[in-house]
This record gives C-alpha cells, structure tokens and sequence, in this order.
C-alpha cells in the first residue's frame, strides 16, 4: 500500500475531515434556519405585541431585578441549611437499610419505610402536610416558623432520594474490596468506615450535584407556606406591575446559578466515566 | 503438631460442592503450593482458610485451635492469616503506605511512630521505598501486587495465603513478585499459594497438592509429583499444564 497518503495525510483522516466539514454545515444551516423562523414568525403571531410588553418589559426588568437578587438570598439561606442536613440524614438512612445486626433491624424497616414514604409523595404535599400541620401543633415562637417546618419537608424528601444515590454507590464498590479488607482483620465497621463508604462516596458525587440542584429549584416550593423567597416576591411584584416580567427576571437568576452547578456535575460525570473507561 | 491442619473441610455454594472433604496440613515454615485447574476449589479452599467463607462441615486448626467454630469471631483469626489476592485489592484511595498501615492502626494498640517505622521497613524490604506514597493506579502490576503482599505483612501474620497472586500479571512482571515469595520462604514464614506457577512451585514448594473437583488427588514433595505422579488425573493434569 503506498498510495493511500495524499497531501501529507491517510485517506483515513482524509474522509474523517470532509465527513466532519459536512457536519458542521448542517449543523450551520439547520441552526440559522430555527433562528431565523422564530426571529419572523414569532413577532408576527397576533398576540406577540402584548408578551413582550407583560413578559419583557425592560423598565420593570431593571426596576424589580435588584430586590429580586434580595429575596434570592432566603432561597440561599434555606438552601445552606437543608443541603448539609440532607447529606448527613440521607448516609445514616442509607446505612441504616445496610443495617445486618438483628438488633438493628427495626432501624432497617424505618429506613426502608422512610424511603418509601418520602420518595412517594410529591414534594409540595409534603411541604404542605408538614409546614401547615406541624406550626398547627401550636407551638410556641420561633418554633411554629415556616421556615424550620418548609425546610424540614425538603430535608426529609430529599433525604429519601439521597439515600438511595449512597446504597447504589455502596454497591458500585466490588465486593473483593470487602474480601482485602476484612481478611487484614479489619471489623465490619472498620471497613464501612474506611474502606467502602470512601470510594462509594466518590463514585456519586456526579449524582449528589444534580440532587443539590434540584434542591436550589425546589425551595421555591416553601414559597406556598410563607417565606417570601424570589418566587413569591416576583409574585409580589406581578401583581404589583400588573407585569410578568419580574417572573423572567427570577427565571434569570435561578439559570446564573444552576447553569454553572449542571455544567460543573456533567463535566465531574464525564471525568467519572472516563477514568472506568 | 501441624501449624495448620484442615480436616474433611466441605463447601458448597447452593448444590455445587466446592471443596469436598479436604484434609490438609502445613507444617511451621512450609511452603505448600495448590495446583490444579481452575474450578479445582483452590481459591475457595484459600477463602475457607480465612474466614471469608463459612465451611459447611469440617474443621480447620491454627496452633491446634478450631478456627472454624461456628460463631466464633473471625478477626483475630485473620489478624493471624495474611492473604493477598489475584486481583491484588489495593485500596483505591489510599496511598500504597496508607494501604499498609490502615489495619494495624485499627487492631493494634501501636503508637503510630513505632508503627510508621515499622512499615516504612516493610517497604525498603521489599523495594517499594520509592513508591511508598504513590497511589495504586500509579503503579505497575508488579508493583501493587508487592505492596498488597507488604499491607498483608503489616499485620505480622503467622501463616499467608497467595491466591494465585501472579495470574494477573504481565509476563515480565511475574519475577519480581515470586522474589518476594522465595524471600518470605527464606525468612521461615508458613505459606500456602494456590498457583498455575508450575516452575515456581516445583522448585520452591515443601510440598505439592494436586485438587481436583474439590478434593486433594494427590500429594507428595515436588520431586515426587512431578517426576513421578501415581495417579493418572495428576499425570494428565501436569502433562496438560506443563506442556
């Protein structure tokens, strides 16, 4: 075979190269083309005059924006607290359901209910049971805050799913790490502790950001039992406007935020899958 | 008395009997090699002897003690049994050193300096002083399978278990890791490896057992099994495995 260079290259990389430029000039034409169609059709639709003045009004963009970016810091702060609580509640129900010592099989069965119970019921019911119901107690302040009670919801629902990422990390760990361990005499313990969490933890980092994001969109939900958060401020503003905007505007800030995090966890999934190969 | 006797020891997973009735005994210092094909029951046979399989009947002896006693705690029996692995089973996220230490931190009321020195001296041993603080995936095959064998160490074992630890290996890598077996042998230490090694085990081994479906065929020095088999299974198993 002596031929099959041309111009320095393999015909090999020779096809690879036109077949790539063909790409590139769909990819080109087809993006320009649904560009293009929405830039004129869109304006021409009838009602196109009236969104844009009740969805994109740049007077109340730039008027309701800062105090939105305000309220946003309550969705910070009920994210800061939860997310941690979360992480620990999740790993202990995760390690209860492992659970092999018979005297700490009722602690097996609650987490299996637990899981089951939270993983069941929509969030914002859970919110709604738990935020309304338990305040109804009549407890006395600070204790009947929706805050502590909203974010209780989220903590327990999300701990339900949490839980379950850490039993498959558990057992994504081979059971011949398990063999190496104990046969050095380690305790049961010992090489949960040491051994399989360590690794199992790694393996769903990937997994756990797309839970915190999640979590991030979700505490809007306590919006419905009081806290006045950015979703319910925009709702102030609305009404107060008589404009949707300050709903975009919120729209806004929660896409800064979440497009790096889904960003940040596709790439550590991407790196994850690249080192099992 | 034997350092380590296994009487009529029997397992099974579900209906498939794995090791039928083995008897077996490692004198104090003796190497004793496992040969046989795959599905023999030599690595079974290996894990029994650990603990990390309950046997369905039988007895196996440490220092004329029943280790298999039924509810008895396998810790201090494996803190004795050091065992390393085919697939070597080093910790991912520990360094070779952190693999090392990791136990007898845990099990022995050590002071972490006489510890530390302790294990450091384990890895010039072994020529790993180097690559002490590399990470596992930073290191040959050779070179994992010598740390896995030095972690086991660590722990001061009385008797070792070489689960056919050079199978996984690049050719050239197999020397340098029964090196360190020739070494541990010299320095009296009571081993039993199951091994497709035939070379090795003819000229290292104590003694020799030929298993097959689970039951030991035959047994004798090295000499006598390879040069002279009495029985036809060992005879066609070496002339296949020797070939």
């Amino acid at each position: 075979m002596k031929n099959n260079k041309a111009a320095g290259i393999t015909r090999r990389e020779q096809y690879e190269q036109k077949q790539r430029r063909r790409s590139i000039l769909v990819a080109a034409l087809s993006t320009i083309f649904v560009i293009v169609t929405i830039v004129i059709f869109v304006p021409m639709t009838p009602g196109w005059e009236k969104v844009q003045k009740s969805f994109f009004n740049g007077v109340v963009l730039s008027k309701t924006f800062p105090k939105l970016l305000n309220a946003f810091t309550v969705n910070i702060m009920i994210f800061a607290w939860s997310a941690p609580a979360i992480a620990v509640l999740g790993l202990m129900i995760a390690l209860a359901r492992d659970a092999k010592s018979p005297a700490l099989f009722p602690l097996r069965i609650f987490g299996a209910a637990f899981t089951d119970i939270f993983r069941g019921v929509p969030v914002i019911l859970t919110v709604y049971l738990i935020g309304f119901g338990i305040p109804g107690l009549g407890l006395p302040r600070p204790w009947n805050s929706p805050f502590i009670w909203g974010s209780l919801a989220l903590i327990l629902t999300y701990s339900a799913y949490v839980a379950e990422i850490f039993r498959s990390g558990i057992d994504s760990v081979h059971p011949s790490q398990r063999s190496a361990a104990l046969s050095l005499g380690l305790s049961e313990r010992q090489v949960m502790r040491d051994v399989i969490l360590p690794q199992a933890i790694r393996n769903v980092v990937p997994s756990q950001m797309n839970m915190l994001i999640a979590l991030q969109k979700d505490v809007s939900l306590l919006s419905f039992i009081g806290p006045v958060e950015i979703f319910r401020q925009a709702g102030v503003y609305k009404s107060l406007f008589a404009n949707f905007t300050p709903y975009v505007g919120a729209a806004i800030i929660f896409l800064i935020v979440t497009i790096p995090a889904t960003r940040y966890a596709d790439y550590l999934m991407a790196r994850q899958m690249r080192e099992r190969r | 008395m034997s350092k380590l006797e296994l009487h009529n020891v029997v397992k099974c997973f579900g209906d498939n009997t794995v090791c039928d009735g083995i008897n077996l005994n490692v004198d104090q210092g003796q190497m004793v090699c496992l040969i046989g094909a795959s599905g023999a029951g030599k690595s079974t046979l290996l894990r029994c002897i650990n603990l990390l399989e309950p046997i369905e009947d039988g007895e196996i002896f440490l220092d004329g003690e029943d280790i298999s006693f039924p509810g008895l705690n396998p810790q201090s029996v494996r803190s004795k049994i050091g065992m390393v692995f085919q697939s070597f089973n080093l910790f991912p996220h520990m360094t070779a050193f952190e693999n090392a230490i990791l136990a007898p931190k845990r099990t022995k009321n050590l002071s972490k300096i006489q510890l530390t020195s302790e294990v450091e001296m384990l890895f010039e041993r072994f020529d790993l002083a180097e690559r002490m603080h590399n990470y596992p995936d930073q290191l040959s095959g050779g070179q994992q399978q010598r740390v896995a064998i030095v972690r086991a160490l660590a722990m001061k074992p009385e008797v070792m278990l070489f689960d056919e630890i050079t199978s996984a290996l690049d050719p050239q890598l197999v020397g340098e890791v029964l090196d360190v077996l020739l070494q541990l042998k010299d320095q009296g230490m009571t081993m039993v490896l199951a091994t497709h090694e035939m070379q090795f085990a003819r000229q290292a081994a104590d003694k020799i057992c030929f298993l097959k479906d689970g039951k030991v065929v035959e047994e004798g020095s090295p000499k006598q099994i390879f040069t002279d088999p009495k029985r036809v299974e060992t005879k066609a198993f070496l002339s296949r495995a020797l070939k």
